[in-house]
């Protein structure tokens, strides 16, 4: 009931033209479509790493991720489809490439991880194919309210030589194009994606270092406070649409 | 590296059944230059080929300006059973074979 309320709150607070929300993969050519709908897809590579990692023994616990979490398919399933969430132990926000690193580093003993690490990749995509289809459910945690706030207030500031806000083309020029690319609305429903500009698989924290340099402003560091709160609040603006697993973008 | 091969396990007698592979590769050109500045020297797959009951039944020969992780698509007529086998060869010689078993009834 609680999370329902809050989830409206959200829902109301979207900006307007909300109604008509476009993924990205609703303005995919259906070619392209075609390519994400097929299971043989080439993200599908990391998809199966990542289920082999799972169960693997890693750091100096030698333990896998089955050992602590059992069937990913249970114990996983909405996991991507809530995150960020809030981290007890560091009182921040985490988001689910933090957290599988975390994992590594304080259950596993394997040391502090590099988030674009091949194998934290391969494990995002595993855990983010258990939110298949799901709503994106934003978490209702109170303590991420400050941090959701921050990032609307940052998907709303001008930055870079080029001054514009990240607004300023995903609510007010979606559907546009910049050069030959059309602007999508800019919802993190597909991620990590195999993006056949980038030809491998990459999270959205590397597609907005790509909007970040495309306007010439300074990228976010990587899992820095400020990229998990636009993180966040880019998770609530697209509440309610579905976690796509495995994504294709242009 | 891995394949992914897309054979249906079934299939009567002269039917015509599509086949795919997925190959991860890099597919990197040869042209590119790193952060160094230095070319990142070329590695591509040159040629794919398919083997079924004895024969070369399909042979494509791959180019730098093919995509990375290519995928290819092809049909192919159902004989009689037997492994619908793949060749392929990287530009430095190194060749690779997986297969699937056709099963026609
Ligand atoms: C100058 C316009 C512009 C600005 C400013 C901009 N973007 Fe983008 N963004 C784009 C375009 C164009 C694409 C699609 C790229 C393509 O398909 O090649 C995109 C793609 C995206 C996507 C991918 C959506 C999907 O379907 O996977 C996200 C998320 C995103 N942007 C977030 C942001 C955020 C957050 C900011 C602000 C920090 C921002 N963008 C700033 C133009 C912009
Ligand atoms: C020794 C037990 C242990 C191992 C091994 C382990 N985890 Fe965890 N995991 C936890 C605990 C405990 C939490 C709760 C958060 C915390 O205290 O760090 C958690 C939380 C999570 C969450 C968040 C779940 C949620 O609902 O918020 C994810 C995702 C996750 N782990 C993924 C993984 C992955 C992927 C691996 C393997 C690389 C792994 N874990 C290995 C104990 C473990």
């Amino acid at each position: 009931m609680i999370r329902a309320a809050v989830l409206a709150g959200i829902v109301l607070a979207l900006p307007a033209g909300a109604q008509d929300r476009r993924t990205g993969y609703d303005d995919m050519s259906p070619a392209l479509q075609a390519m994400q709908d097929d299971p043989m897809n080439p993200a599908a590579f990391w998809l199966i790493d990542g289920e082999a990692l799972w169960s693997e023994p890693a750091g100096t616990r030698g333990q896998s991720c089955a050992d602590c979490h059992d069937a990913a398919e249970d114990s996983m399933a909405g996991v991507a489809a809530r995150y960020p969430a809030w981290d007890e132990e560091q009182a921040a926000p985490v988001d689910l490439n933090g957290r599988i690193a975390l994992c590594r580093d304080r259950h596993q003993g394997a040391g502090p991880q590099d988030r674009a690490d091949p194998d934290i990749l391969a494990l995002l995509a595993y855990v983010t194919h258990q939110s298949r289809g799901m709503p994106l459910t934003p978490d209702p945690d109170p303590r991420l309210d400050p941090a959701r706030a921050r990032g609307e207030t940052l998907f709303t500031t001008r930055m870079g030589q080029l001054n514009l806000s990240c607004a300023q083309c995903h609510d007010d020029n979606s559907g546009g194009h910049l050069a030959a690319a059309l602007i999508p609305q800019g919802h993190p429903t597909g991620y990590p994606q195999y993006r056949l500009e980038w030809e491998t698989l990459g999270t959205l924290e590397r597609r907005i270092r790509g909007c970040l340099t495309g306007v010439r402003a300074e990228p976010f560091a990587p899992g820095s406070a400020d990229f998990i709160a636009l993180a966040l609040y880019l998770q609530s603006r697209a509440a309610g649409l579905q976690v796509e697993t495995l994504p294709i973008r242009p | 590296m891995s394949v992914l091969i897309n054979v249906p396990e079934t299939a009567a007698p002269g039917e015509i059944v599509t086949i795919r592979i997925l190959i991860q590769h890099p597919m990197e050109t040869g042209f590119r230059t790193g952060r160094d500045g230095a070319l990142v020297p070329r590695d591509i797959i040159e040629s794919v080929a398919c083997l079924y009951q004895g024969e070369e039944v399909f042979r494509a020969d791959l180019f730098p300006a093919i995509t990375a992780n290519p995928i290819l698509s092809f049909h192919l007529r159902a004989g009689e059973t037997g492994r619908v086998e793949f060749v392929w060869t990287d530009n430095s010689g190194v060749t690779a074979r997986d297969g699937r078993l056709l099963t026609v009834a």
